[in-house]
């Protein structure tokens, strides 16, 4: 079986993201990135099952401008077997980068697609639940645990307050949560032997692909700074202060 | 020799594998030894390792820069698009009193090494990473989010770099991710780590580099990016005080750089020879923004970058026995600094040029040493602007500020760096402070969350990222000689000195204090392994990738 896991660049989680002083987004200028910290977690788990014997071959996807290369390269150096990056230097919505993952699962014909439950940046939690719905293959989404057995994958989802165990046939898509596993570092010989593995660029635009924005982003802004608590004296300070100032209490 | 934190990391199998020249920090230093060695050689294997995430996201500087070494290392450096970008145009210098200031007159004459004409504003940060680039399409292997934990040392001679381990945790375990340090094997290494580096100091007590020099002293630099409005932006305005609010025994001052787009680069010097244990150098540069004629350039900006880092101060007298055999020490780890300037980034550029050079010939004889590195120093114009630069940063140690500032004047102007003495460095930095009894204490304003911040607010705009499960990477040798002295007689300065407020002194339940580390604060100044009074604390480099990530524009 071959795995594809799409990992994306993303401001390295670290990074306060700061607001563009003119309010029209998050100023990534000169910002470090990084790999998805999801998208690692569902990269670990298709090189254990590429090293249990289930998977032969572990391929990454990223959708991005040329710079998207350095996750690529990152993704190899964790150990997966080549990669390939479409390129585009446009901004994408999930329902775009769906669409161009699934030209991208039509010509590699993978048996699991392992990726992310959501992008630290964007936040949207949807890219893995639509690809799955282009595809017409069963999704595992926020996985903890996924055991291939025969033909399947069965996979335990974090949900509210438990764990819902599914099953799934294969092929299928499976985004990873924060407990599955804990990634691994890439290691100095490996990084030098992640130069030399095959990275393939194909233009997103050669794809056939309708990857038009349908949402406008109307605006950005920071939260609120948080203000500076007072020390009472008293619980009836405390409960004047509730009603009159804070009005949580009647 | 350096114990990682994890002293049990010499008991593991190591994978190994050898290069001609590993260079260990990529710094400016770094950086251009590894061009400068793939230029005169391009066959030559060149590793660097950094431990930062990326190169850059470890480095603070001011930064003014003299663009001449590296106008000798890439003289084509405007066509490759070096981060070069705002030509000094405006500049003053001032004393301070509390509220008033006096410009320094004819700038030029009085101190030309103060002069900034033909120097640009740059974050060093970025000219790192362009850098980096650069070194790169000469064919350097750069690996950041590597240290340098170790050095590998054979038959009396060093023979490569042992990276740390990655995946232990606190108490020493190794974690399913465990992934053991390698041997870096090298004919030659060259050290570039900057202010006191933690393996360069290992190498000077080793080799017993410092036998004929002068002790290294250091300042503390603290500073903050703000983004401006517009209409308030001057590039390429530079401006630097001296006096208020720190006293007559206390060298250092402000520094206030308008560049880029609409960013002011503002910092705070502070020298680690201070004599006062309340003293805190954090919010000396606090208060300093409130003065008049640094508080109108805030005006209406929001701060967007916090950062700090110790300097080498000591100059000539100060720099150690420069080769040791298998290697060498380049920049602000040997101690290259101007300080009448205020400027180690050409110095430690040409270091780490010069430093290439006699590697590399070093490489095709069979002497470890890389002996012609010292004479290769004396015939260069490094050598002798350090030479008539040696006299004034000790007058300040020796005389105070204002007579220090007048000698200063007279050493510079009357004998033009030559005169025929040479003033010296009687104490290391950890050696001057006075009981906190004696030492008048310092009332510090309170800060009002829109121009002047605390510790907290402030380190949050480092971006630290550090696996809190990991060994402490400051130990503190012996916790009662810190109550024994650093808390009965000085009340605890490392609080105060710790620009990210790592440390605290605390009280257990049962009444006893204790000194509280909390290393995930840790923003790599290294002040902590400088003043600490009986250098009871270490600072370690801890797993790769930890600490700051300072963004572009610092
Ligand atoms: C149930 C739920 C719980 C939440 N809990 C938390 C919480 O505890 N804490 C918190 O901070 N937030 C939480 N959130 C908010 C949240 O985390 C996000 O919604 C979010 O992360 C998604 O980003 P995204 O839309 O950019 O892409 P997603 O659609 O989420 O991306 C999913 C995956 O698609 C792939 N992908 C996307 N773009 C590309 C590309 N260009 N190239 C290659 N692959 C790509 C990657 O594999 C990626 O991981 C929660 C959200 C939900 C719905
Ligand atoms: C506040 C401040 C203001 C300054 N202003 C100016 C100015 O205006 N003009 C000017 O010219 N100079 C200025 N300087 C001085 C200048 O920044 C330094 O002299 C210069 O950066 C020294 O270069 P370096 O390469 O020796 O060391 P650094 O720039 O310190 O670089 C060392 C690198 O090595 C890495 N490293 C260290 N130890 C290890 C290890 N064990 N393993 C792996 N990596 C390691 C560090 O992370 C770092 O990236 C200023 C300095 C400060 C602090
Ligand atoms: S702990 Fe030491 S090295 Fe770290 S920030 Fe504080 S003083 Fe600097």
């Amino acid at each position: 079986m071959k795995v594809l896991v799409p990992v994306k660049r993303v401001v390295d989680y670290n990074i306060k993201p700061r607001v563009a002083a003119d309010g029209s987004g998050v100023e990534t200028q000169g910002v470090k990135m990084s790999m998805n910290p999801f998208d690692e977690i569902a990269l670990e788990e298709a090189l254990r099952l590429r090293e249990k014997g289930h998977a032969q071959e572990v391929v990454a996807v990223s959708i991005g401008p040329q710079a998207a290369q350095d996750t690529l390269r990152t993704a190899m150096a964790m150990g997966a077997d080549r990669a390939i990056l479409i390129r585009t230097d446009a901004e994408l919505e999930p329902l775009a980068v769906a669409k161009l993952l699934q030209a991208v699962v039509e010509r590699e014909q993978p048996g699991l697609v392992s990726m992310g439950k959501q992008a630290i940046d964007d936040d949207m939690n949807a890219t893995g639940q639509i690809l799955a719905a282009k595809l017409g293959w069963p999704q595992g989404t926020f996985a903890s645990e996924v055991i291939i057995d025969n033909g399947s994958a069965i996979v335990s989802r974090e949900i509210d307050g438990g764990v819902e165990v599914v099953s799934l046939t294969l092929p299928a898509v499976i985004t990873a949560d924060l407990r599955l596993n804990e990634p691994r570092y890439a290691s100095l010989p490996n990084i030098m032997k992640a130069r030399k593995k095959p990275l393939e660029t194909i233009e997103a635009g050669s794809l056939d692909v309708d990857i038009a924005p349908r949402l406008k982003v109307v605006s950005v802004s920071e939260p609120p700074a948080r203000e500076a608590g007072v020390i009472v004296e008293s619980v009836e300070e405390l409960v004047n202060k509730l009603k009159t100032e804070a009005k949580v209490l009647p | 020799m350096t114990q990682s934190p994890n002293d049990a990391q010499n008991t593991v199998e190591r994978e190994e594998m050898a290069f001609d020249v590993v260079i260990v920090g990529g710094g400016p230093a770094g950086l251009a030894a590894a061009i400068r060695l793939r230029q005169k050689n391009p066959t030559l294997g060149v590793c660097v390792l950094e431990k930062g995430s990326e190169i850059g996201a470890h480095i603070v500087s001011g930064a003014v820069i003299e663009p001449k070494a590296l106008t000798e290392l890439l003289p084509d450096w405007k066509e490759r698009g070096a981060p070069l970008k705002t030509p000094v145009s405006e500049e003053k210098l001032l004393y301070l009193t509390k509220q008033g200031s006096i410009p320094v007159p004819a700038l030029h004459l009085l101190m030309p090494q103060m002069d900034n004409r033909g120097n640009y504003v740059v974050s060093l940060g970025d000219l790192c990473r362009w850098l980096g680039q650069q070194a790169e399409l000469f064919g350097v292997e750069i690996y950041p989010g590597f240290t340098g934990a170790q050095l590998h040392i054979e038959d009396g001679c060093v023979c490569g770099v042992i990276t740390g381990d990655m995946g232990v945790d606190r108490d020493g375990n190794h974690k399913s991710e465990f992934m053991p340090g390698m041997i870096l094997r090298a004919r030659q290494v060259i050290l570039a780590e900057g202010a006191r580096g933690s393996l360069s100091q290992d190498v000077i007590s080793h080799y017993k580099l410092r036998e004929n020099a002068d002790p290294q002293t250091y300042g503390l630099g603290i500073k903050e990016v703000w983004e401006i409005p517009k209409e308030n932006h001057r590039p390429g305005f530079v401006q630097h005080s001296f006096g208020w609010p720190l006293d007559n025994h206390t060298y250092g001052g402000a520094f206030l750089y308008h560049f880029g787009e609409n960013l002011v680069s503002y910092g705070f010097v502070t020298a680690l020879d201070y004599r006062n244990p309340w003293l805190s150098p954090f919010e000396e540069m606090q208060r300093t923004k409130q003065h008049p004629a640094f508080r109108p350039h805030f005006e209406g900006g929001r701060r967007i970058i916090y950062g700090a880092r110790a300097l080498s101060e000591g100059g000539f007298q100060s720099l150690p026995k420069l080769t040791f055999p298998g290697g060498v020490l380049t920049g602000d780890c040997a101690g290259f600094l101007n300080m009448p300037k205020i400027k180690g980034t050409h110095t430690a550029l040409k270091s780490g040029m010069i430093a290439a050079d006699a590697v590399s010939e070093a490489l095709r004889s069979t002497n470890p040493e890389a002996q012609t590195y010292q004479e290769r120093l004396q015939n260069s114009w490094l050598w002798s602007e350090l030479y008539e630069a040696r006299n004034i940063r000790p007058s300040f140690s020796k005389w105070g500020m204002q007579l220090g500032a007048l000698y200063s004047g007279i050493d510079s102007m009357i004998f033009r760096g030559k005169a025929p003495w040479t003033l010296h460095h009687p104490h290391a930095d950890h050696q001057t402070l006075i009981s906190a009894k004696e030492a008048p204490k310092i009332d510090y304003p309170k800060p009002d969350g829109t121009l002047t911040f605390d510790r907290t607010s402030s380190v949050y705009l480092s971006n630290l990222s550090h696996d809190d499960n990991q060994p402490v990477h400051l130990k503190l040798r012996d916790a009662a000689l810190w109550n024994e002295v650093n808390e009965a007689r000085f009340a605890s300065p490392e609080s105060r000195y710790c620009p990210a407020g790592v440390y605290e002194a605390n009280t257990r339940d049962n009444g006893e204090t204790y000194l509280q580390i909390n290393a995930q604060n840790c923003v790599h100044c290294k002040s902590c392994d400088i003043k600490d009074p009986t250098q009871n604390i270490r600072w370690c480099p801890p797993e790769g990738g930890s600490g700051p990530n300072y963004p572009s524009g610092m």
